[in-house]
């Protein structure tokens, strides 16, 4: 029933305050930094991380208790059908809340380091974070849309946020340019399947396929609405071909930036497509599932190879987050085969390990690559990590965990993640996909080698250059905290795999 | 059965606990560094050794089972046993590690490197005895780290390049070997065992393959296994990774990892996959006789002594594999003895070598010559080693060899027979090797090559004694070994209905 054919006065939706906390405290809390940022003279050493720290640490203890609350009864959704209120919704906030809680530990010292602290970057982290959270419950897809635009244009600020580095400038406007061509993408997408359908939230959308006959439906305007969506978030995601614009912008940006983006954006977008597609659209899903077998293909082939060749080390892990997006497009290939049904198959939770697994390994290998940049943020070549198992072992042995986690050995939330997804995969018999996604795997290995052999084998090559890389105690924090993760699932992996198998409860 | 102390447990917690206590140390103590990676090793070997005197022999199923639930919503339990197959490759590990430890010394760094060595330790000794295909890959995968920074490390002049090629080669064949298992797992539910499991004995007895499935599954593994062990083709790693490798890596290398392919082969292909196993037997015996041939005349040709000593590896592993496939009790036991004979005489040859490099600081054999006239003692080891390796009756390499040629001669003939030559072969580029490295009148480098050591000596002993001790009286092994093989090979013949061909002989050859 649509709104204007009521002539009563317009009431507002329900709005289960409860059940939006962690937004809302993510919200405040950028409010609240800016705010009294702008007011009060600068605050002392720690304080302005210290709040986003809290903040997010308490938007993911509200969501786990949410978690609860929705196994307990069942997934709904708020403020008049636009947010899902689901485990999946609940699962993609905590992974984003514990991104941004180690985020937020890095940035600290890189702002100190480069002389730029100030409450800015960490409001934009956390508005950012919001958007994120936004697109993973989103249940209408202009809700995903201004969650999407929340999320982005926070990062083009916070990617250009260096502001003695050219490179910084150069690349937050080229994802600017970019990211915007996207969002049209997107946009237009939404608006052809609004179209077709007549609504643009995702109940009814499903609601409107329910029992009707190819005739009845306006396939070519979805099919091209889902392409441009497909496109829209597959640039958010950086799978190949929409990939070109990751390793400038990720080399560009601020280390701990690259790091928020490789998590948080790549756990939000994903979230966004799994629902887009696999809640919203399963009725297509034999038109989508090869093209998104192409897309798993082709990002893992790139990501993989082209990685082999560069020589920066945050160029090789922008292309290396090329290749773990393919490897969830694997997962999601395999959720294609089941969209829709009711035990919707391995792929979903296979897709959720994987994002959280390899948002916290991402984030710890950021780190320390922003501690070995040095001041400037500049060192990011091979060859500054030679000698640095020498200088600073501790350092080097965190490095050489979580890359080892990126390459998929045992014994590691990485080795977990991949496992997941070829299970998913070889289940729903796409043997091909699986066999390419471990070939990959082993090129990719490759390229994590060529950052170990600077690191362990390498001699230094001047004396003093390490003497610089320091081991402050929040950074330290953050990476202790994301080897020990990588570490602990991957010896004990039930609790996450038990907990992303609850996801595929959606709301609809 | 044995639900006491849990000894399977222990052998893979003790070297992975060493290896983190070594850590713990402080640098500026190298000898109490070494001392404790050391006990560490010796305590695992002495657990090997008991675990070897209260098997109980004669049994063919698996022995010390321990089983718990690991990841359960993946049906993947920590399920570990050993049979009469794993046993003597566990004990093997045991004993060759102190030994590789104390006979072999870093040039720097003992810290890191005696840590990844008791890490290399733990992952060898669990692949050897999970049962369970997910737990077995975890291992099977692990042992690569360790081993990459083992040779990139502390290895010689192109380390870097061979720990990659290494690390890179053995990764590709796992990534099919994981697709396979999982392919295996689920494809075995709708076949026969109606659940989701990984382990390997369950799936062994219950599932039944579609024909074209199973082989394709079975390849999937067999690729794996035959760049681990290596097979013909696939074995371009090997010479480069034994080359730079430092001693003890080598030692290890060929003395337990590539057996880890092997006994791969033994226990996830013929187990597993008996009709594939039996459909692809001409297949592997063609490259396991291809791989005898080859690697001994290319041994032959090698200026390089650590070279030459990598491809007799190739060679003698043809031989395994030439055992395992062709598929009778007596050749398949011979194939298992013929693991730890190798493992035993390979490895005290990377052994001697090493020492040869360490005094003169080259292995090329034109370079060394009368090392006899000023070594005797240690020219004198190196010909007992040398010889059974070569494989002369009274020393071990021979009842090995002896075994698969005598196995596989009615099931597989003409490929017996050609592989007979590879014993001939192997007499003549050792012996030349021996001959010029070790005769004639020293020259001026040589001159003042030292005599072996007395840590060396002892060493080298224990080794010999095992050498001689299994050449004369193989029987202990022989009697372990063979009921698990004679199950293994009655699980084959009762899956694909074949009649395997038996030559009327008793064990004991010698």
């Amino acid at each position: 029933m649509s709104p204007f054919q009521q002539p009563a006065p317009f009431d507002g939706p329900d709005v289960a305050w409860f059940s939006l906390s962690p937004i809302l405290v993510l919200v405040g809390a950028a409010l609240f930094l800016l705010v009294a940022g702008a007011l009060t003279p600068r605050w002392p050493r720690g304080l302005y991380a210290g709040v986003t720290a809290a903040s997010a640490i308490a938007a993911g203890v509200l969501s786990m208790v949410l978690w609860d609350d929705i196994t307990d009864s069942a997934p709904s959704t708020l403020v008049g059908d636009a947010l899902a209120f689901d485990t999946f919704a609940m699962f993609v906030t905590i992974v984003i809340c514990a991104a941004l809680l180690l985020v937020a530990l890095v940035t600290e010292d890189f702002l100190r380091r480069e002389d730029n602290d100030g409450p800015e970057v960490y409001a934009l982290y956390l508005v950012a974070a919001t958007g994120g959270i936004v697109m993973g419950a989103a249940n209408d897809l202009i809700v995903l849309f201004v969650g999407l635009e929340t999320l982005s244009l926070a990062l083009y600020v916070l990617a250009a946020s260096h502001r003695r580095r050219a490179g910084s400038t150069e690349s937050g406007i080229k994802y600017f340019i970019l990211g915007s061509f996207s969002s049209a993408f997107l946009l237009y997408g939404i608006a052809l399947v609004y179209g077709a359908v007549g609504s643009t939230n995702i109940t009814t959308i499903v609601a409107s396929f329910e029992g009707t006959t190819p005739l009845e439906r306006n396939d070519a305007l979805v099919l091209a609405g889902a392409a441009l969506l497909l496109v829209g978030l597959g640039f958010k995601v950086a799978v190949a071909p929409f990939h070109v614009w990751t390793p400038d912008v990720y080399q560009g940006a601020p280390t701990p930036v690259t790091s928020f983006m490789a998590s948080v954006g790549k756990v939000a977008a994903f979230a966004a497509l799994l629902r887009v597609f696999v809640v919203a659209l399963p009725f297509y899903r034999d038109d989508w599932r090869p093209v998104v077998w192409a897309l798993a293909l082709a990002s893992m082939l790139v990501g993989s190879f082209l990685a082999v060749v560069q020589t920066d080390v945050k160029r090789m892990l922008a292309y290396s987050s090329i290749n773990h997006a393919g490897f969830m497009l694997v997962g999601l290939e395999a959720a294609a085969h089941g969209a829709g049904e009711v035990d919707s198959g391995p792929g979903v939770p296979s897709v959720m390990v994987y994002l959280f697994a390899y948002a916290v390994m991402v984030i710890g290998t950021f780190a320390v690559v922003t501690l070995v940049a040095r001041t400037g943020d500049v060192a990011t070549d091979l060859d500054s990590y030679r000698g640095l198992a020498q200088r600073r072992p501790l350092l080097a042995v965190a490095l050489t965990v979580l890359l080892v986690a990126q390459a998929g050995v045992p014994f590691t939330s990485g080795f977990i993640a991949k496992f997941g997804v070829i299970q998913a995969a070889v289940e729903e018999r796409s043997y091909v996909l699986a066999v390419a996604a471990m070939v990959t795997s082993v090129v990719a290995a490759f390229l994590y080698l060529r950052i170990m052999v600077s690191t362990w084998i390498e001699v230094p090559g001047d004396d003093d250059a390490l003497e610089q890389v320091r081991l402050p105690l929040s950074s330290g924090l953050a990476i202790a905290a994301s080897v020990g993760f990588t570490l602990a699932v991957g010896f004990f992996p039930d609790w996450l795999i038990d907990a992303s198998e609850v996801t595929t409860q959606f709301a609809r | 059965m044995d639900a006491g102390f849990p000894i399977l447990t222990a052998l893979i917690v003790v070297p992975a606990a060493g290896a983190l206590l070594t850590l713990l140390v402080s640098q500026r103590r190298p000898e109490v560094v070494k001392l404790v990676a050391l006990l560490a090793s010796v305590v695992t070997g002495a657990l090997s050794i008991w675990l070897l005197a209260s098997f109980e022999t004669g049994e063919a199923g698996f022995q010390f089972v321990s089983r718990h639930p690991w990841i359960e919503p993946w049906g993947i339990s920590w399920h570990v046993g050993v049979d009469g197959i794993s046993l003597p490759l566990v004990v093997l590990t045991g004993v060759l590690f102190p030994l590789s430890i104390l006979g072999a010394d870093a040039h720097h760094d003992h810290k890191a490197y005696l840590a990844w060595l008791l890490l290399l330790e733990a992952g060898v000794i669990g692949s050897f005895l999970s049962l369970d295909l997910f737990v077995f890959f975890l291992f099977f995968e692990i042992v690569l780290v360790p081993m990459y920074f083992l040779i990139g490390g502390w290895g010689y002049e192109n380390r870097v390049y061979a720990a990659t090629k290494f690390f890179l080669f053995t990764m590709a064949g796992s990534a099919f070997m994981l697709v396979g298992i999982v392919a295996t797992v689920f494809i075995a539910r709708d076949n026969g065992v109606g659940e989701i499991t990984f382990d390997l004995v369950t799936l062994a007895e219950r599932a039944d393959f579609p024909l074209a499935t199973g082989r394709w599954l079975f390849f999937a593994f067999a690729v794996a296994f035959a760049v681990k062990v290596p097979v013909f083709p696939l074995h371009t790693w090997l010479p480069d990774a034994h080359t730079q490798a430092p001693t003890a890596g080598s030692v290890i290398l060929a003395g337990v990892l590539l057996k880890l392919g092997t006994y791969g082969l033994v226990r996830f292909g013929l187990y597993l996959f008996p009709e594939a196993a039996w459909w692809s037997r001409p297949l592997f015996l063609t490259l396991g006789v291809v791989g005898i041939v080859y690697g001994a005349v290319v041994a032959a040709m090698q200026k390089d002594l650590k070279r030459l000593v990598a491809y007799s590896s190739i060679a003698h592993l043809g031989f395994i594999i030439l055992g395992t496939f062709a598929i009778t009790s007596q050749a398949l036991t011979g194939g298992v003895v013929q693991m730890v004979n190798h493992g035993l005489s390979t490895g005290a040859l990377f052994l001697l070598v090493g020492w040869i490099y360490e005094r003169r600081h080259t292995r090329e054999i034109a370079e060394l010559k009368g090392i006899q006239t000023v070594a005797p003692v240690f020219a004198a080891g190196f010909m007992v080693v040398m010889l059974s390796s070569i494989g002369v009756p009274g020393l071990n390499g021979f009842i090995g060899e002896y075994l698969i040629l005598i196995g596989s001669f009615l099931a597989a003939r003409w490929w017996a027979v050609v592989a007979a030559t590879g014993v001939i072969l192997a007499a003549l580029y050792l012996l030349w090797a021996y001959q010029r490295v070790f005769h004639g009148e020293p020259d001026e480098d040589n001159r003042s090559f030292a005599e072996i050591k007395l840590r060396e000596g002892a060493v080298l002993g224990v080794i010999i004694a095992l050498i001689v001790f299994l050449g004369v009286y193989p029987k202990p092994l022989v009697e372990r070994v063979e009921p698990s093989v004679d199950a293994l090979i009655e699980h084959i013949e009762r899956r694909t209905g074949e009649t395997v061909t038996e030559p009327e002989l008793v064990e004991e050859g010698g």
